[in-house]
Order: structure tokens, then sequence, then C-alpha cells
């Protein structure tokens, strides 16, 4: 307390006498650890991953790479991850919506430190990346696949692999072609006709995919930034040289974006989310069907068989702890989408998670006239601000760009 | 002029300066706060509504933390400092300025005896001002204590 009233009364000194020492310049000890906690040297090694024991397990971090790149891996023969998250471009596509086999009514998240979320998904419907990597493989306008296909290629193409990091695979010569219970028609018949033995080493080949897939998208952390560079010399109490200078424009905006714009509300920590879902008001894009949000993840998430509490998850109950404490209230979260990283996030329009805003300076709009949402409540409050002050935030937001200048 | 007496004599000046700025700063300070403003009481032990309970939290994360889901240990006493070792605690908060609730719903998890309950799931995802409810029923009848925190 003390300490902010100290600062009140320089910072009122500072209006009257337009002191040298308050320029822009000068920040105070409280943007300074602003400053600090959003710096990649705040973030701590990638969480561990209880329902996956093989998560830190190099070669299956190996094996993940390739499946991540394998368009074996899918109904058509040609779709892989990387068909949306291609490496080139911050894994992610740059497309309004993400296309696989067909359009999907979201757009493709970038996957670096994906590793560290909560939650995956704009919606929060997964609880891990391993059971995030199984949800894409089953969806019919992305890998366009079935599980039991899946578990069969493995046992095709990647034998050896497999069995030295998940041990024996399991005889699949009784196990129909395809057959899931996601599928068709037929493959769902299909795969109610299965053996319950069967199902579930079917299952549990598949949940293995996701673990190894995991495994390799853990490796993927947010490279630094100019703005990193910026924040350690900061810290360390010197001033930043060379392209870690900031200029006075990239200056006004990274305070006004912790300060009296109220980004950091949401944008906080190092990767810039509060892995938390919020209804900021942006309206649906045309033509998709209702999306609710994180008020339809919940219960999605919760019913998932290869959520954190489920057969084929490696963790204690007690270790479930995104579950456990998850806030239930669906109304509140009517609309709510998952805060995205800010990391990066100038290199990669469009914005918002079905595309909806195409550029920065768009986005920067939709802040300030404060749109109400469609249905929920918006958090959002408009901020006025001044031209200089929209370029100013735009000008700080491209310092979280890897490729920045 | 050589530059370092250039230095030197612009060093002198913003050291006058800096003194001043100082001397103003600390009559400033003086004239806009005395009497200090109200204040939150922002107090990690607190009586309850209704004078029924005592109530003290403690945390092992220090200050308590942003983005992180920790652990709080919650003590209930009576007032004369009996304590409550078979009540039943409910946590529920949120920021009154942004009109939304805590990201997460936590769960008293474990009675420690002599009054003391673990809380788990605690989570704050924003800085700022927080006011954190705690239900409690027991024996002495249902009440509920407030803390405000400024993280
Ligand atoms: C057709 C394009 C497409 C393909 C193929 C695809 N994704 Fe995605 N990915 C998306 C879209 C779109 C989203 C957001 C979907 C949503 O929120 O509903 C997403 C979200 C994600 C997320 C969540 C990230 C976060 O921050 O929440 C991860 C992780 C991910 N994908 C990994 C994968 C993996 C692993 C594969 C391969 C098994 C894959 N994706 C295949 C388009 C694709
Ligand atoms: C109340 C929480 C909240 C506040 C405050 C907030 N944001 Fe956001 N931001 C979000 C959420 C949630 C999304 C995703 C919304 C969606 O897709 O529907 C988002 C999306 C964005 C995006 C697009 C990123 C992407 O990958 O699509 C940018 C850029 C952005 N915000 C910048 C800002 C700036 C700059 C400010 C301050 C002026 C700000 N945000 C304030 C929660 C917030």
């Amino acid at each position: 307390m003390k300490t902010a009233r100290r600062h009140a009364a320089i910072g009122a000194l500072c209006g009257l006498l337009a002191l040298s020492a308050c320029d822009s310049g000068a920040l105070s000890e409280d943007e300074r650890a602003k400053i600090a906690s959003l710096s990649i040297d705040a973030l701590g090694p990638v969480p561990p991953s209880p329902g996956n024991r093989f998560a830190d397990d190099p070669r299956a971090a190996d094996f993940g790479r390739r499946l991540f790149f394998d368009e074996g891996l899918s109904g058509t023969g040609t779709v892989s991850c990387a068909t949306c998250h291609n490496p080139d471009r911050q894994f992610q596509d740059g497309l309004p919506r993400g296309v696989g086999v067909a359009e999907t009514d979201r757009r493709t998240m970038p996957l670096a430190g994906a590793a560290w979320n909560i939650w995956q998904f704009w919606d929060g419907r997964r609880d891990s990346l391993w059971a995030q990597a199984l949800t894409p493989l089953e969806d019919q306008r992305e890998h366009a696949g079935n599980r039991t296909a899946y578990a069969r290629y493995i046992a095709e193409a990647y034998a050896g692999t497999y069995e030295e990091i998940f041990g024996p695979l399991p005889d699949l010569s009784q196990a129909p072609e395809n057959a899931s219970p996601l599928g068709t028609e037929t493959e769902r018949a299909d795969w109610s006709a299965m053996a319950p033995e069967q199902r579930e080493a079917v299952n549990r080949v598949f949940a293995d995919i996701g673990k190894a897939i995991a495994a390799f998208e853990r490796t993927l952390a947010p490279p630094e930034t100019r703005f990193d560079r910026f924040a350690r010399a900061m810290a360390a109490g010197q001033q930043p040289a060379g392209n870690a200078a900031f200029s006075d424009l990239e200056l006004e905006g990274l305070r006004l974006f912790i300060g009296k714009a109220n980004c950091l509300e949401c944008h906080n920590g190092p990767r810039l989310t509060d892995d938390h879902f919020h209804n900021t008001g942006v309206p649906p894009a045309e033509g998709l069907p209702e999306d609710l949000g994180r008020a339809t993840g919940i219960a999605t998430v919760q019913s998932d068989p290869f959520n954190c509490l489920g057969r084929h998850s490696d963790a204690t109950p007690e270790a479930c702890e995104a579950l456990r404490f998850m806030k239930r209230d669906a109304t509140a979260m009517e609309r709510a989408y998952k805060t995205p990283s800010l990391r990066g996030v100038a290199g990669r329009p469009p914005y918002m998670h079905a595309g909806q805003i195409a550029s920065l300076e768009a986005v920067i709009d939709h802040y300030s006239s404060a749109p109400d949402a469609v249905s929920g409540q918006s958090e959002i409050r408009g901020v006025v601000f001044t031209d200089r002050g929209r370029q100013a935030l735009i000008a700080f937001l491209k310092t979280l760009d890897p490729s920045g200048p | 002029m050589p530059p370092q007496r250039v230095n030197g004599t612009r060093r002198f000046m913003l050291a006058g300066l800096g003194l001043l700025a100082a001397a103003i700063a600390i009559y400033a300070a003086y004239r806009l706060f005395t009497p200090p403003a109200p204040e939150i009481d922002i107090a990690y032990n607190t009586v309850s509504r209704d004078g029924l309970y005592q109530v003290m939290f403690e945390t092992d994360a220090q200050p308590v933390p942003v983005n992180e889901t920790h652990e709080w240990v919650v003590t209930v006493t009576t007032p004369d400092g009996a304590p409550v070792t078979d009540a039943s605690i409910a946590v529920d908060g949120g920021m009154p300025a942004h009109g939304h609730g805590l990201p997460t719903e936590p769960q008293a998890a474990e009675n420690l005896g002599e009054g003391r309950y673990r809380v788990e799931g605690m989570r704050f995802n924003m800085g700022g001002h927080w006011e954190i409810r705690i239900g409690i029923s027991a024996d002495p009848g249902l009440d509920e204590a407030v803390f405000n925190l400024d993280l």
C-alpha cells in the first residue's frame, strides 16, 4: 500500500513538473514487475502430464514427431496434423477455419507452448494433449479415420517402434477393418459387435498414438522474442541494447497493454493467457452452426472417455486437478472461449476462434467498441484509444513475434 | 569543453533536480494522503459476518500466486479461540469489479483436526482485487467469512 501511495504521489508530481526522469523511459516498480511477469524467463519447465507416463520419454517424442507428419494416419491418406499445424507457420495455417478433408468450424491454433495449457481447444473440451490428439483423428472433416483402422495401421507401419516404447501390440487380426464408436453407422455397428476385450485393445493402441504425439508436442516451447530480451534487460537493471531496445511507440504500447487498456486482465503470465475462458463479445462467423464455446466444453470434457479420469489415463484421480476443480457453471460460460496466447500473434492473422477478425487493427477496434455478445455476457468494457494508442499497442504486439524486427 | 565535464555538470544538475523532486514528493505525499483514504481491509485473519467464528487462512505460496493452482489451510475457531473441529467448509469468491467468479471450484479436501481444514484448487487468474467467501457450517451455526485480497 505504502509504495502504491508513493507512486501515486510521484505520478502526480510528474504531471505537474514534467520532470525528465518521468518521461516514457522511466518505468515504475509496478510496471517493471508486470513486465517481468510476462517474460519468457517467468515460464517454468513444461508441467507434468500425469495421465501420460510416456510424456517425457524421448523415444515416444520421436515416434510422435513421425506420427504428427504422417498422412497415412488419416482415412483418406492425405491429411496429417501438419496439414493444418504447419511448422513453418507457427504450427497453424493462417486460415479463418482449419481445412482437412473438409472445412471445420474453428480456427487452427498454434502449438508452441500448448503443453503448458490446462485445457485444450478453444472451448477446453479436452484436458490433456494426448486426449486432444485423438479428436481430429476421428473427426470426419479432419483426418476422417477411425480408431480400428489406426490401430491396424500402427501394427502395419510402426510395429517395432511402437513395441519398443509401449510393449507388445495386441492381436488385431479379428478386428474389423473400420470400426469406431464415433464413425459412420456401419463403423459404429461393427464397433458394438466387437468383443469388449477387442475394443479395449484397440482403444489402448489409439490412446498410445495420442501419448506419443503429445510427447512430441511437449518439445514445442515458445521461442524467445524481442520483448523477452527487453524484459530481461529491464530485470537486470540494464539499458536494453541492440534489437532488445524498444522504440518510444513500442514502449507506449507495452505500457497501455499492462495499464490502461486492461489487456493484462486476461492476457497475463509468460504465455499471455490466464488459461481460462471469457466471453469477449466476438460475433459468430456467418453460416456456422450455433457455438456456445466453453458452455458446451464443460460437459464434453467430463464425458470424454480419454480424460484424466478415464481408464487409459495413467494418473491417479487426485492428480486430475483440472477436472477436479473445474468450474462447472455452464451458464456463466456461454460463448466464452479460451484466452489465446499472444506470443507470435502478429504473424498469424486472422484472429479469434473462427477467424472472425482479419487484422490486429480490427482486433483493437473490437476492444474499443466492445460490442454486446450475441448470447452470454461480454466481459469487455470498451477502452477509448487514440490513433497513436492503437498504433502503439500493435507495435508492442509485434515485439512478441519470434521473427519480429 | 571535454565531454567528461559536460557529463559532470549534467549529473550535478540532475542530482539537484532529484533532491528537489524528492523534497516535493515527500511534501505532496504528506498533503495528498493525510488523513489516509479509506482502504479495503487486507487481512488473512477475520471475524465471520455474524461474529460466530474467527477465521484465518494460510498458504505455502507467498505471496498468494496468480495463475497457479494452490492450497490454503483455513483455521476456524470460536471468538474466544476454541477450535471448531467439525465444520463443513465451502469456498467461493470472485472479482467484484469485473463481475466474475473464481476460475475454479475449490474444495475443502481434508479436516486436519484442531479446527484446521485443507482447501484445494485455489486459483486466481488475474491480478487485482479478489473477494473470497468462506462459508462455515458447524454447531454454533451457519456463517460466512470474507477475505479481500489484492494480487
Ligand atoms: C483440419 C485441420 C486440423 C488438423 C488435421 C489437426 N488440427 Fe489441431 N486444431 C485444428 C483446429 C481448427 C483447432 C481448434 C479446434 C477447436 O477448438 O474446436 C485445433 C486445435 C488443436 C490443439 C489445441 C491447442 C490449444 O492451444 O488449445 C492441439 C494441441 C492440436 N490441435 C493438435 C493437433 C494434432 C496433434 C493433430 C493431429 C493428430 C491435429 N491437431 C490435427 C485444426 C486441425
Ligand atoms: C476479458 C478477457 C480479455 C481481455 C481483457 C482482453 N482479451 Fe484479448 N482475447 C481474449 C479472448 C477470450 C480471446 C479469444 C476470443 C474468441 O476467439 O472469441 C482474445 C483474443 C485476442 C486476440 C486474438 C488472438 C488470436 O490468436 O486469435 C488478440 C490479438 C487480443 N485478444 C489482444 C488483446 C488486447 C490487445 C487486449 C487489451 C486491449 C485484450 N486482448 C484484452 C480475452 C481477453
